[in-house]
């Protein structure tokens, strides 16, 4: 945070600024200084905040011509897609821009863990961060139901049966998550609902998300506490917005590739059939980026132990900063955790591969190895290297890239507040 | 080491996609064709979608709903674009069910532009019911609700074979080489010269399929051509945006000693 305390210039702006202190927020979102060597891994948190000013955007306006009813859904969607004004338009960014906020949540999550940014005293970001995460893809799988298509209702039916699995109570919560004895109608209305609200808790969330990082700010690809600000900070405007700009721009041409020539690649053909519980379709896959966790759960021959290892698949996730036990952040000075990080990333992909497959043969054996993998990491991987790893010698400070023996990032922050 | 470990994660990930013939069945892989409406700037062939549109009429329109187009669509730019005076005989020559009046009955008069494309029967169940207990499916947006699209929909119409030995048929299910499970209840409707073109074409089945499916991939995507022309636009402007921002962001960068 900034040193000086920020005062308007104007004496209007003063009178304001003393009663609500939004332009010293103001001043200090422009000043914030920010690690200079950050890598363009480090413009999803920008391009995250614009996915989700666009869903809800663009959700906004659809809203105003869908109709949330088992008999008029599909036709509403179609009624948008032809007679609405640039209604596929909307819609199409809307479908597109789901997939294309998973993406960016996947390379922001996978830099997080590539350079540590979840370890200490980052860990409250990292909490927030996955609870945005765990309600994105609540928002995703409702918002797929809403067009009500055949895997809408076959994937709505696959998902809320999970909750059946619960011992004694599982029947019941099943039918109160309904609200009938299927999924129909009444489903239909509360996912419209849900699917609304849930945004707004994601922006809440984001919110808190920037603050918790503004507190001891970014992290860095070096992963060493730097003095702030200080010769190795800039500050956030102008260098980062317009980095951030940039790779915005650079990401918004793949999106618009998606919306305006391959617009329906990343659905399923099936979600233009309307919705039929007499038609069970050939295979039920939700949408790419919930795969992983489809092939986790199918990877167990037993419902229950499917659903609570899916579940287990998400929550580890949240403890991760107490799994590592590694005292440098950044995998860049960790030679044998880097290759692991990297065998992690094929895993997850391996797991999204075999979650569009059939669960059989040679699929099953994947998923069944991958998922084993997927604990292995977390619970014996990074607890086991991060002890015994011997991490190569990190830089003092940005600025100057001298290397001493010692691995201890605290150290070269005392030794750095000296220089 | 970062390069050589994407480079890895390349290769492991193209081994993984290379494993997908594993799961092959007896399906057939639909007939590639060189629609004119693929590709960037693909647009519909106007002649064939006017050609198709007739083949619909005469043909699929006996069994097929169509129930989210409305006559005025034919009439509408990116798509057969029939002239005003057609589209409005094409409308009237549909008796279609209105009301209730101010007496409370239900009446029929000619088609208006305005009005939905007519459907063969009332409801799924009496459709249902008069095709041997399959429902002839809405081809509204058939194109996008069937894997290959286009070329599927083609390649079953020009799909059926005599079912090979050993393959025993029901009474009114028919052998199709790209169906799934290649058995369809649809029998096979197209024969040289079914329909008499306007525009003199030879009214072969190639043809008259390929006229029909262009259609149905307009009528499935009626923005296609807006979509196309737009996103070239789209994406011009952002390249060159990306392209200003890139030179001033290295100008601002320039003030440090950072490279960005």
């Amino acid at each position: 945070m900034s040193e000086h305390e920020y005062t308007p210039k104007s004496k209007a702006g003063k009178w304001f600024n003393d009663r609500l202190p939004l332009l010293t927020l103001g001043a200090h979102l422009t000043d914030y200084p920010t690690p200079k060597n950050l890598n363009y891994w480090w413009t999803f948190g920008g391009i995250l905040t614009f996915c989700l000013i666009t869903q809800i955007v663009t959700g906004i306006v659809l809203a105003m011509h869908y109709v949330a009813h088992a008999d008029l859904a599909f036709a509403s969607v179609e009624h948008i897609m032809r007679d609405v004004n640039y209604g596929w338009l909307i819609r199409y960014i809307h479908s597109n821009g789901a997939s294309m906020f998973f993406l960016a949540v996947y390379i922001h999550i996978f830099r997080s863990l590539f350079y540590g940014s979840y370890k200490s005293p980052r860990e409250v970001i990292w909490i927030i961060g996955l609870m945005i995460y765990l309600l994105m893809m609540a928002a995703a799988f409702m918002g797929y139901v809403l067009p009500w298509g055949q895997m809408s209702f076959w994937g709505a039916t696959v998902i809320t049966n999970l909750f059946s699995a619960i011992p004694l109570v599982g029947d019941s919560i099943t039918t109160w998550l309904w609200g009938a004895y299927s999924v129909d109608n009444p489903t239909l209305n509360r996912f419209f609902s849900l699917h609304y609200l849930i945004p707004f808790l994601i922006l809440g969330l984001v919110v808190l998300h920037i603050w918790a990082l503004h507190v001891p700010g970014n992290n860095n690809p070096v992963g060493i506490d730097i003095k702030k600000p200080s010769k190795d900070t800039v500050p956030f405007h102008p260098y980062i917005t317009i980095k951030d700009a940039f790779a915005l721009l650079v990401f918004m041409i793949i999106f618009a590739g998606f919306v305006f020539f391959t617009p329906n690649v990343l659905g399923h053909s099936d979600n233009y059939i309307p919705a039929n519980p007499l038609v069970t379709p050939a295979h039920i896959v939700p949408e790419w980026y919930l795969l992983p966790f489809y092939a986790i759960l199918r990877s167990v021959p037993d419902k229950l132990g499917g659903v609570i290892l899916m579940f287990s698949a998400i929550f580890i996730l949240f403890v991760l900063p107490w799994l590592d036990t590694s005292k440098v952040r950044s995998a860049v000075f960790r030679p044998i955790y880097r290759q692991f990080f990297w065998i992690l990333v094929i895993d997850v992909l391996m797991l999204g591969y075999v979650g569009a497959m059939p669960a059989e043969g040679i699929y099953l054996v994947l998923a069944r190895v991958g998922t084993i993998y997927y604990f292995l990491h977390f619970i014996v991987v990074m607890p086991v290297v991060g002890y015994l790893e011997k991490t190569d010698p990190i830089p003092m400070s940005i600025s100057e890239p001298v290397l001493t023996g010692g691995a201890e990032p605290s150290l070269a922050r005392k030794v750095n507040d000296k220089v | 080491m970062i390069k050589s470990n994407i480079k890895l994660l390349v290769l492991s990930f193209l081994l993984l996609i290379s494993l997908r013939p594993l799961q092959s069945a007896e399906m057939v892989d639909p007939i590639r064709v060189d629609w004119s409406f693929k590709g960037l700037t693909g647009t519909f062939d106007r002649a064939s979608l006017q050609r198709g549109f007739q083949v619909y009429k005469e043909v699929c329109a006996s069994c097929h709903s169509m129930q989210y187009l409305s006559y005025r669509n034919l009439g509408e730019p990116g798509g057969p674009e029939f002239s005003e005076q057609e589209v409005k005989a094409i409308a009237a020559s549909f008796e279609i069910e209105d009301g209730p009046d101010s007496q409370g009955e239900m009446f029929t008069r000619p088609g208006k532009p305005s009005d939905k494309f007519k459907s063969p029967y009332p409801n799924v169940q009496a459709a249902t019911a008069a095709n041997g207990g399959a429902y002839p499916p809405d081809m509204s947006v058939l194109v996008k609700a069937r894997k290959g699209g286009a070329n599927y929909i083609y390649s079953v119409l020009v799909g059926y074979e005599d079912p090979p030995p050993g393959v025993t048929l029901d009474d009114g299910v028919y052998y199709n080489k790209y169906m799934a499970g290649n058995k369809i209840k649809m029998p096979n409707n197209l024969i040289d010269g079914l329909v008499e073109y306007a525009d003199g074409t030879d009214s072969t089945v190639d043809q008259m399929a390929k006229d029909v499916t262009t259609f149905l991939a307009w009528a499935a995507e009626p923005e296609l051509e807006e979509r196309h022309k737009t996103g070239v636009k789209v994406i011009i402007y952002l390249v060159l945006l990306t392209i200003l921002v890139y030179l001033s962001m290295k100008k601002i960068w320039s003030r440090i000693d950072t490279e960005v």
